[in-house]
């Protein structure tokens, strides 16, 4: 079939029309008649003039060209693709919540008020943390919504000289974005050669302008943090607080606590560990819980119950106020409870256990074709490096080229930064074994085709819609938007 | 050696490069340090007058890959930028050690290069560098 290329303003004809409305029974008016001159336009709109179906076509044929988790393995580090179930769309469109307006009073609203009520409890239990905002709209929001929090509690006791947050180089990738969006600066902290945070670098580190340290437990190597009790103690000794970033959490839910762990600020990924649309299938959402000496600066409202009513909490003359218009992305959260009410406690550790036990089947697979530093038992994910490969003449970038001919999605790539030529793997809990099998297979059938001929590798990928893009081009010179020659 | 290293110039354990110019420093990054990143994209240059200090972030590199800071060699202030590499960052991967400079810093402590690897001692740390693995 012939693939659709044009763009819609290069196909149709002109006069051409998706639609024709009856002859008009009452007198016609032009616009400049109805309208001052001010605004109306000088010159006619450049539309593309197409039929209905030419419209759909174009569309449709886009369409197939997506990829995602209902198409295939996708194996992005540090982001968990987990698959969405689709009963969590199905209660999401009860018309009992898609049709509600978020200005309605709070007596017609109780069960939705309720819902975010109950998923607290859950996420409270879940994590250790004494009460949740579900206001971010995101992971990121949430760690600025979080640094702001940590940012008012210092200032409330009268302690400005925190100026820095202490970010480690295995931390998720966002941090330290975020740390300079509050205002922060960045401290780097090392990993020492088990990838663990170097506690001794942090001890130097800390000090009296040590606002908090922001760790990602599991990191983005995929190692649990063995010293994270030390890392804790010395942080809140030098007065700091410890910000939990829960992108990893689906691998260690249900078997230990961030809250136990001694961290005072969390955020958690609903579109990650509690199987939520991710990405382009959004929104998401990125509660923040923290620890009872933080509640009050908490955005506001938080939802509470008085008498077995349900309301919006405006009471919080401390907080930081609101972080999202409304009360945040609703039908997410109700998606995510759905989840969690049909996967018990039991079930949510057993997501996490599964998604360990993936990580390192596959990657006990992948280390027979490829180095993977810092041998230890992984929790979700695990990084591969292409250093050999890059010098046999094919770098991390053409081994994800090829795997998307071979018609996965590709490990995220190049991050973390300690790791060269990062192939950052996560293969979540709902992948099967022929999945992991299959990915191997194409792993080591990637390795071969290096050895054989890694120009060749390195000039793919060859049966995708279009072939290698020119990155630098892309960047330096970006085409965004058409216009007319 | 794979890499082009230069005599004469002094060189950081983040692979920047510096060379003494009558008190002042002319900066850039090693070849090795153009060729990890890849093709450069972005470049984001400190003010003239802004001071930097040794081992802090002081422009911004973007390739296609990655983000990195470059650090600043040595304390003082900067004098002169390359703004020829707004528009053509893809100069620093061409000739790193020449057109591809990235900023000029008034040297306030002479003391600060010295401690800096020479061309022997950078080639040995590149090898080493690529040998952990």
């Amino acid at each position: 079939m012939r693939k659709q290329k044009a763009l819609l303003f290069e196909m149709g004809r002109a006069g051409r029309c998706g639609y024709s409305l009856p002859s008009n029974d009452v007198p016609e008016k032009s616009l400049s008649e109805l309208l001052p001159k001010n605004v109306q336009r000088e010159e006619q709109l450049e539309l593309p003039e197409l039929s209905e179906v030419e419209v759909i076509r174009h569309f449709t044929e886009l369409s197939t060209r997506n990829f995602g988790v209902d198409t295939g393995f996708y194996p992005l580090g540090s982001c968990t693709m987990k698959y969405n179930p689709k009963v969590n769309e199905e209660v999401a469109a009860l018309p009992g919540f898609t049709h509600m307006h978020p200005c309605q009073p709070e007596h017609t609203v109780q069960g939705a008020l309720e819902l975010y009520y109950n998923m607290e409890q859950h996420l409270k239990e879940v994590t250790g943390m004494d009460r949740f905002t579900m206001q971010p709209a995101a992971g990121a929001h949430g760690e600025l919504t979080g640094l702001m929090v940590i940012q008012a509690y210092h200032r409330h006791r009268g302690d400005h000289q925190r100026n820095k947050v202490l970010v480690p180089v295995t931390a998720h990738g966002t941090n330290p974005a975020t740390v300079t969006m509050a205002g922060y600066e960045v401290v780097q902290i090392p990993a020492d050669e088990r990838g663990n945070v170097d506690l001794e670098a942090l001890k130097e580190a800390v000090d009296e302008t040590t606002s908090a340290l922001m760790l990602t437990n599991p990191s983005t190597l995929g190692l649990f943090e063995e010293e994270i009790l030390d890392i804790a103690k010395v942080v809140h000794e030098a007065g700091g607080l410890l910000y939990y970033d829960g992108a990893n959490l689906n691998a260690i839910m249900g078997y230990v606590r961030p809250g136990d762990m001694g961290f005072d600020v969390v955020h958690l990924n609903l579109h990650k560990t509690f199987s939520t649309p991710h990405g382009g299938g959004g929104p998401g959402t990125g509660p923040v819980g923290v620890k009872e000496r933080l509640i009050p600066f908490l955005p506001k409202p938080l939802v509470d119950k008085k008498d077995d009513q349900f309301y919006f909490d405006y009471d919080l003359p401390n907080s930081i106020g609101k972080v999202q218009s409304f009360y945040g992305n609703f039908g997410v959260v109700v998606k995510a409870y759905n989840y969690v009410c049909m996967m018990g406690a039991d079930g949510l550790k057993q997501a996490s256990t599964d998604a360990v036990l993936n990580s390192n089947y596959l990657a006990t697979l992948l280390q027979d074709n490829y180095y993977i530093p810092y041998d230890r038992i992984r929790k979700h994910e695990f990084v591969v490096s292409a250093k050999p490969e890059k010098k046999k003449g094919a770098s991390a970038a053409d081994i994800a080229k090829a795997l998307l001919d071979r018609g996965f999605h590709p490990p995220t790539v190049y991050f973390p930064l300690i790791v060269d030529e990062a192939l950052m793997t996560e293969p979540n809990d709902t992948e099967s074994k022929e999945t992991l099998d299959a990915y191997a297979r194409a792993m080591e059938e990637i390795a071969r085709a290096i050895d054989e001929d890694a120009e060749k590798v390195a000039a793919g990928p060859y049966y995708t819609v279009v072939g290698r893009l020119d990155e630098v081009r892309a960047v330096r010179n970006p085409i965004l938007r058409w216009q007319k020659e | 050696m794979k890499y082009n290293v230069i005599d004469g110039l002094k060189y950081t354990q983040q692979h920047e490069w510096a060379r003494p110019e009558d008190g002042t420093a002319v900066v850039g990054l090693s070849d090795y340090a153009q060729d990890k990143l890849g093709e450069i994209v972005f470049v984001e240059l400190p003010d003239v007058g802004a001071e930097v200090e040794a081992g802090k972030s002081a422009a911004v590199i973007e390739s296609v890959k990655a983000v990195a800071d470059l650090y600043a060699p040595v304390d003082g202030k900067v004098t002169e930028v390359n703004e020829a590499l707004l528009d053509q960052p893809e100069v620093i991967n061409q000739d790193p050690y020449g057109e591809g400079w990235v900023f000029k810093v008034e040297v306030k402590d002479e003391s600060q290069l010295d401690k800096l690897m020479d061309k022997p001692a950078y080639e040995e740390f590149i090898i080493k560098e690529e040998e952990e693995e």
